[in-house]
């Protein structure tokens, strides 16, 4: 029999792409149901404040109006979206209702919910309620939340309501003995990734089975299904969340938010189905938000500019209330300032700080694309204070593979322990800085070329991966000898059914169209976990890699008593079963035999994707407007399923990294409005903004941790390029001695800087 | 107050009950259950919604359903020959113009109105007339080389109608 080529690892057309591209893809707003109702959301229009009285007697007397609900008729005490991740008892008292009840604390929030026989009408209902809020000073900046005297919650006496401490060795004495230190304050600003489509949910209620099914499910279906059960207090089997397309997820869309409780609610209560379509502003207000961490940081190294140590001192504003996964990015933040360098001793504590802006979360590189930010403007910085070449500095200081595998720093509380895995750090920074022309271009360094001063700056950065605890596929042999796969990861875009059939395809050694990936309910697999972290390729292809094992040992066994011979006297081989003395049975054949099976995947270790990026920019100081020339990437994923998908999901983290570093920012007033509430205010990147983008992802120290080799990779693209972008503005701006110390680096801002330049020189 | 329209979409011809208020890409989606048209903000930034109307590329979401009344209306659901994907679909399969897809067929339709009328549109005019539309996952990059690389089709003028 030929050889069959493989086909992870090649750059496979997608899947998903036909539905879509003809316009009959199903996302959550494309769903219908008969007797279908529509909910509009009355959110709170103040930053901080009591509600005294709610009347919804008009809005429930407008005709179309089915019912109004707020705190009073969901029921005392109103239910508390949980923390999913790294929940703490000590953040109990912060977690978000579904609906205020008393006080509100960010302009946004629900306050009451009208289910109407359209839209419209519903929307109309909205401004017949009548609210009564007593007004409080409200605090939106980090200093305005540390200096009070507004608290968000008065019983816990202060807006700081958690902490992290993240340790590796002691710094003792090194601060006051080191030859050189240096200290900066410096600040990411609130942005994240606002998906194309907003969210929606549809529920609908069946009555005499007690079955809730919801549509509009992305990223955790799962573990949403746990906590809307629940909350409704329904069996986990009697919920169903069903995942059609989903538009975009980016880690900020999918998190379990108060309509994903309050629709299912009206639809049980009403008995009919509820949809609920938010519309944009709504999702500017409400979405997860991120970033918005300041940092006070100081770097310790030898004369040799050998770093010796750091310690942080960071405040991350979190927003009105933890939610489900809150956590991530202030333990992020904390733990990947050292990054792929060797940092001896370090110390960093993070504060959570409370303020009256939406809730805050993961969004693609959380924590670390603000880490980064701070680490690689200080090796800049000390560089350049030492006189030590830029990238000479970063060869000094980048782990070797000798030195790998290296723990974390530890985090307290809620410890985990993980560690970088494997990499040629020094390596690839040699591979990016060669294709970028980075040695032949050092000249063009500050020099004022038709009017734009150009700079270039590079960096390093490792991304995580891979997250457990678990994921599940379960495979079937169909009646016509193909293979259905049921998974539990989810598509939010990135591709991973084609992955996921290419990797099954492999291991049954059958052609793509032999397998049909089922993904998107949750009643396809016992238990599933979702697409965060970077993990649907590893942690779902590995399920893959069980299940396929076990379902071919299951068809040599009855492939053998079919072919009447003993299990030792048969082999595999490209879906058929071969006999020693020369018979053979395919998969049809086969078929009937009960031939499947679920497979879990456990896996505790992550994986670390790293690389390099070098940036060249044109700034012109007059208006501050920034160009980027050149943009040159380089990620090491380990092993490469698709190289067509992973260059997609490399290209687009870093346009989104690009416009959260000079574009995207949610500005708040000091009453806690925001000021950036529709896309035209909330700027994101258009197809004229980056058009010189080149990446490549390479195949070059695979995963030791699990049998694909594969690592997360989707959001290394976003993680360094804060940094980068900041220390490319001030290669361009040295003659200027201009330094940007916040983000983002929008033509206001450094319009501004340049004005405020200590020493004027050039133009 | 409901008012009846009659118009084209796609080549054939249709009617609906409507307010006055509704707009075209609400009455293409939610009334003639055509929801290959997407709606990604209603204040007519992200493109998300663009659909033909006698030739030209317009937003659904800016667009009142009664302005429609008499006119031909070409959606995505009208860019395919059945289920053979037009080359422009083609072109963004094969560039993986597309992740999430929910942008896709507002860039569908704008690259579609271009490239009927200007089929030999270069890079940089077809990056300024995309950059009317909104995409949050691709970075744009495929999306363009997807656009260009669609042009022959166009200018060869076969398989394509308008
Ligand atoms: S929905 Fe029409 S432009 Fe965004
Ligand atoms: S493909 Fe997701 S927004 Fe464009």
């Amino acid at each position: 029999m030929s050889a069959r080529i493989p086909l992870v690892g090649k750059p496979i057309e997608r899947i998903e792409d036909r539905k879509l591209l003809l316009g009959r893809g199903s996302f959550a707003d494309d769903i219908h149901r008969d007797g279908m109702l529509h909910a509009a959301i009355l959110r709170s229009s103040v930053g901080h404040g009591l509600i005294r009285h709610i009347d919804v007697s008009a809005a429930r007397a407008l005709e179309g109006v089915h019912a109004v609900f707020s705190a009073e008729e969901i029921g005392r005490p109103v239910p508390r979206i949980p923390v999913r991740l790294f929940p703490n008892d000590g953040m109990d008292p912060f977690r978000q209702p579904v609906i205020a009840d008393g006080k509100v604390r960010f302009v946004g929030e629900p306050i009451a919910i009208v289910i109407a026989d359209t839209p419209a009408i519903a929307e109309d209902a909205l401004e017949l309620i009548e609210v009564d809020i007593e007004v409080f000073p409200a605090v939106t900046s980090i200093a305005a939340a540390v200096a009070g005297p507004a608290l968000l919650f008065e019983s816990h006496g202060s807006n700081r309501i958690f902490g992290y401490e993240i340790r590796r060795d002691e710094l003792a004495d090194i601060f006051e003995t080191a030859a050189y230190t240096r200290r900066e304050r410096l600040y990411v600003h609130r942005h994240t990734g606002i998906t194309m489509e907003t969210r929606g949910v549809v529920a609908e209620w069946n009555a005499a089975d007690g079955y809730m099914r919801c549509w509009g499910a992305v990223k955790v279906p799962f573990a949403n299904r746990k906590i809307l059960a629940g909350m409704l207090d329904l069996p986990e089997d009697k919920v169903e969340m069903i995942e059609g397309n989903a538009g975009g997820s980016f880690g900020v869309r999918g998190e379990f938010f108060p309509e994903d409780f309050l629709i299912p609610f009206a639809a049980r209560k009403l008995g009919r189905p509820v949809k609920w379509i938010e519309d944009r502003r709504e999702h500017l207000l409400a979405i997860t938000h991120a970033r918005d961490v300041e940092c006070d940081i100081a770097i310790a190294c030898d004369g040799d500019g050998h770093i010796l140590g750091i310690r942080a001192d960071m405040r991350m504003n979190i927003g009105a209330y933890f939610r489900t996964s809150t956590t991530i990015a202030p333990r992020n933040v904390g733990q990947f300032v050292p990054g792929p360098y060797r940092v001896p001793a370090y110390s960093a504590d993070v504060a959570v700080i409370a303020s009256n802006k939406s809730p805050s979360g993961t969004y693609r590189g959380p924590g670390r694309f603000e880490a980064d930010f701070f680490r690689e403007r200080m090796l800049d910085l000390a560089a350049d204070d030492l006189g030590i070449d830029r990238v000479e500095f970063r060869r000094r200081n980048l782990l070797t593979e000798a030195e790998l595998p290296k723990p974390f720093p530890a985090i307290t509380p809620n410890p985990v322990v993980t560690e970088l895995d494997s990499g040629a750090y020094e390596h690839v920074l040699d591979l990016c800085l060669a294709k970028a022309n980075w040695a032949d271009k050092q000249h063009l360094q500050g020099k004022l070329v038709d009017g734009r001063y150009h700079g270039l700056a590079v960096c390093c950065f490792v991304e995580g991966g891979a997250a457990g605890p678990r994921e599940s596929a379960r495979m079937v042999l169909e009646d016509d000898g193909t293979i259905s796969l049921y998974v539990g990861s989810s598509a939010v875009g990135q591709g991973v059914e084609t992955i996921l059939t290419q990797i099954a395809a492999d291991a049954m050694e059958l052609p793509l169209d032999a397998i049909r990936v089922f993904h998107g309910s949750t009643t396809y697999v016992k238990e599933g976990w979702g697409s965060y972290h970077s993990r649907s390729t590893v942690m779902g292809g590995n399920a893959v890699l069980l299940a396929a094992a076990e379902i071919k040992s299951q068809m040599l066994a009855a492939g053998a008593g079919l072919l009447q011979c003993s299990g030792q006297e048969v082999s595999y081989e490209n879906g058929r079963v071969i006999a020693q003395h020369g018979g053979s049975v395919g998969l049809k054949e086969l078929a009937g035999k009960d031939i499947a099976f679920e497979a879990t995947f456990h896996n505790s270790k992550h994986t670390y994707t790293y690389g390099s990026h070098v940036a060249h920019v044109a700034v012109d100081a007059e208006t501050g407007h920034i160009e980027i020339v050149d943009y040159v990437a380089i990620e090491d994923a380990g092993r490469i399923i698709n190289p067509l998908t992973l260059h997609g999901q490399a290209v687009g983290s870093i346009v989104q990294g690009l416009g959260g570093a000079l574009l995207e920012h949610f500005v708040y007033d000091e009453d806690g409005q925001m000021l950036s509430g529709s896309l035209a205010d909330y700027l994101v990147p258009l197809a004229t903004d980056f058009p010189n983008i080149r990446t490549s992802s390479i195949e070059l120290r695979p995963s030791p941790n699990h049998p694909l080799g594969a690592k997360g990779a989707g959001e290394g693209g976003t993680i360094p390029v804060g940094g980068l972008l900041a220390n490319a503005v001030a290669a361009a701006l040295r003659d200027f001695h201009v330094q940007p110390t916040e983000l983002p680096l929008s033509p206001d801002r450094i319009w501004r800087l340049v004005q405020d330049a200590p020493a004027q020189s050039g133009a | 107050m409901k008012m009846r329209i009659e118009f084209e979409l796609n080549g054939k011809p249709v009617s609906a009950e409507v307010e006055p208020r509704l707009t075209l890409g609400d009455c293409i989606r939610h009334e003639l259950l055509q929801t290959g048209t997407h709606i990604g903000c209603e204040h007519g930034v992200c493109g998300a919604c663009t659909v033909i109307v006698e030739g030209d590329a317009v937003r659904s979401c800016l667009t009142l359903a009664v302005q429609a009344a008499g006119k031909r209306v070409q959606t995505v659901e009208g860019l395919a020959n059945g289920d053979n994907l037009a080359p422009l679909q083609q072109s963004f399969q094969k560039h993986h113009g597309l992740q999430c897809g929910f942008c896709t067929p507002g860039f569908l339709m704008t690259a579609h109105a271009l490239l009927t009328h200007e089929p030999a549109a270069d890079e940089e005019r077809i990056r300024e007339v995309l950059s009317g539309n909104v995409c949050r996952c691709t970075g744009y990059l495929s999306i363009v080389k997807a656009v260009m690389d669609a042009r022959p089709a166009y200018q060869a003028n076969k398989a394509v109608q308008s």
